[in-house]
């Protein structure tokens, strides 16, 4: 029997498969037969670059033991089916132990990783299945996903345009309705950018509340592994199964986790959300503004208090980021050198051995950013370059600490400056990088955030950004939820 | 502040990355553009910022120096480019010509353990 899960919630199908209505194994067929009829792999939109019916099946299958035991019950927490029967898709930098983990990069073409990362690893013990690893930026070094070693993704959209990035082939496997729930990785934005340009709800942690266990690490300081849902109870039901300490990851957190679904449907009544000015630049496209001050509207109309506030070191973002992240990327990625995993090829002597290997193995943007971030890290350019970057970042986190801290329990903004751009449109790095202008303050500050759905222009897709207080995603679920129940289908149009 | 050929060589060189030399240009100019753009961070000041290593709220706990046990799933070989008797093969070091002479006349060694 095929299902047709796409157009049921992650709950509704866990609670379908759990009452025997539906089998395990035929969500996950009905997952791939979906993933066929709209050419989620790599001859079509390229969303899906490894998978493996057969085995994801079997697996499905094995869960039936899982359903006797569920006998109709509800799936609290803890229980191991929580996502009975949900498949789900991974981004390809978090390991998995049946499928490559290869970053999009040619550096680690095969390689199989030995261990499973821990968000895998609850989302089985959850009763989620695997059912393919998501394209990729490489080394998620990218917001277009144009920057894979095994080519760009395409947006299910319109196919001519990018999907966003990093994490564009996640975004695009849950808006092509292959997955209701897919796993992506932030450093800059990689998660809630392509939500934004796919039209789907992506969920950045607080960093800390995810275990990194098993995510192949760009920027320490910055990553997070992050979520995306076709709904935003989707994306609560995978953030309560993600969240919490994992002993395996030194940077997660002690903090206890919300019953984020529950609470998401709480009244905003009441609620303050400011809107910082220096996210509506006079040079936001009209229509951009628009959509988002109607999604504050649909706040303000069920009781929440919109108020003007100011971020003011948000400019100083990009650059920031962008020596933060490479220089700890230039660190992180040395581990690539033939020796370990993944490619290897013969030079000259040891080190010969590690040019030709890291020469051959890396894109042009992980080139270029391995490079910048040597040159911001090297004697005489450290104190001008990188110890100034983390003042400025001191400067960030005091901006949110005094917004957060004058009473505002969340902050809207545009998740991007402009919708999905044609594949090739955009060869300044640069210019990339400003995609990540509204979104990489979150990462550098800790904060989580989030993007929603909040309408189209010329049927491209616009999302509103929330952002919380550290470790209040129950807060910006609360708010997520108000505004896809206040906009319902004009999120969409 | 500008990087010149001569710096992108040196950075290479420091990155253990083995650069095309029709692709040195193209990337002074490229990273010339992009740190074009962190000039503005020197206008600011900063005198009285403190600088953020990191974002973990409360810092990062101590643990226990024990870490629990990492059992792979599948054997170094399985995933590694070249492995003998358990060890990773490296190519030879110039440092280790004797070494290499000891392990060659031993055998089949083209390249020792890490």
């Amino acid at each position: 029997m095929s299902v047709d899960f796409a157009a049921m919630s992650a709950a509704h199908l866990r609670d379908a498969v759990a009452a025997n209505e539906v089998e395990p194994g035929a969500a996950v067929r009905g997952s791939f037969a979906r993933s066929g009829a709209v050419g989620a792999g790599r001859d079509g939109l390229n969303a899906i670059i490894w998978a493996d019916a057969a085995r994801s099946t079997r697996e499905a299958d094995a869960l039936a033991e899982r359903v006797n035991q569920a006998q109709g019950s509800r799936a609290p927490h803890g229980s191991g089916r929580e996502l009975l029967g949900v498949p789900v898709a991974v981004k390809d930098n978090i390991a998995t132990l049946e499928l490559p983990t290869t970053c999009g990069s040619h550096i680690l073409e095969g390689y199989v990783s030995p261990f499973e990362a821990t968000v895998v690893s609850r989302l089985r013990r959850a009763g989620a299945v695997v059912v393919g690893k998501t394209n990729m930026d490489e080394f998620a070094m990218g917001s277009s996903t144009e920057h894979s070693a095994y080519g760009p993704t395409h947006n299910p959209l319109d196919p001519t345009r990018v999907p966003g990035g990093s994490s564009g082939g996640s975004a695009a496997a849950v808006a092509a309705g292959v997955v209701r729930i897919a796993l992506g990785s932030e450093t800059g934005g990689s998660v809630r950018q392509p939500a934004a340009f796919c039209g789907v709800v992506g969920v950045k942690p607080t960093y800390g509340r995810v275990s990194r266990y098993g995510l192949v690490a760009f920027a320490s300081s910055l990553d997070q592994v992050g979520v995306f849902g076709a709904s935003v109870d989707d994306a609560a039901l995978a953030m309560e199964v993600l969240a919490g300490l994992d002993p395996l990851d030194a940077t997660s957190a002690d903090v206890p986790v919300a019953p984020y679904r529950a609470t998401a449907h709480e009244s905003v009544e009441g609620l303050v959300v400011g809107r910082p000015k220096e996210y509506f630049p006079e040079s936001l496209p009209p229509r951009m503004r628009e959509r988002c001050d109607r999604a504050l509207a649909a706040l303000e109309a069920q009781g929440a208090v919109v108020r003007e506030v100011s971020l003011p070191h948000t400019d100083l973002a990009i650059p920031v980021y962008y020596i933060v992240a490479p220089a700890e990327a230039s660190s992180n990625l040395a581990r690539f050198d033939g020796v370990r995993y993944g490619l290897r090829v013969q030079g000259d002597g040891l080190r010969g051995m590690y040019e030709a290997t890291r020469s051959a193995g890396f894109g042009p943007e992980v080139t270029r950013r391995i490079l910048l971030g040597t040159y911001v890290l090297s004697a005489g350019y450290y104190d001008a370059y990188y110890k100034k970057a983390q003042e400025v970042r001191g400067l960030l986190a005091g901006d949110f600490a005094a917004v957060f801290g004058s009473g505002v329990d969340v902050l809207f903004t545009p998740t991007t400056p402009t919708p999905a751009f044609r594949i090739g449109a955009v060869s300044d790095p640069y210019e990339m990088y400003l995609n990540d202008i509204f979104t990489a303050t979150a990462n550098l500050v800790g904060v989580p955030a989030m993007s929603v759905p909040v309408g189209r222009i010329d049927g491209l897709p616009v999302g509103g950004q929330l952002m919380a207080p550290h470790f209040r995603e129950d807060v910006m679920f609360r708010a997520a939820y108000a505004l896809e129940r206040a906009l319902g289908e004009e999120a969409h149009r | 502040m500008a990087v010149s050929e001569t710096d992108v060589r040196h950075i290479a060189a420091l990155a253990r990355l083995g650069l095309p030399e029709g692709r040195i240009g193209a990337l002074v100019a490229e990273l010339n553009g992009i740190l074009a753009h962190m000039e503005e961070l020197s206008k600011v000041k900063t005198r009285e910022a403190v600088p953020v290593a990191g974002v973990a709220a409360g810092g990062m706990p101590l643990r226990e120096d024990t870490g629990p046990p990492l059992p792979l799933a599948r054997a170094r070989d399985r995933f590694a480019p070249a492995v003998r008797d358990g060890f990773l093969l490296v190519p030879r070091l110039a440092t280790h010509t004797a070494a290499g002479a000891v392990a060659d006349a031993g055998g089949d060694a083209a390249e020792l353990p890490e």
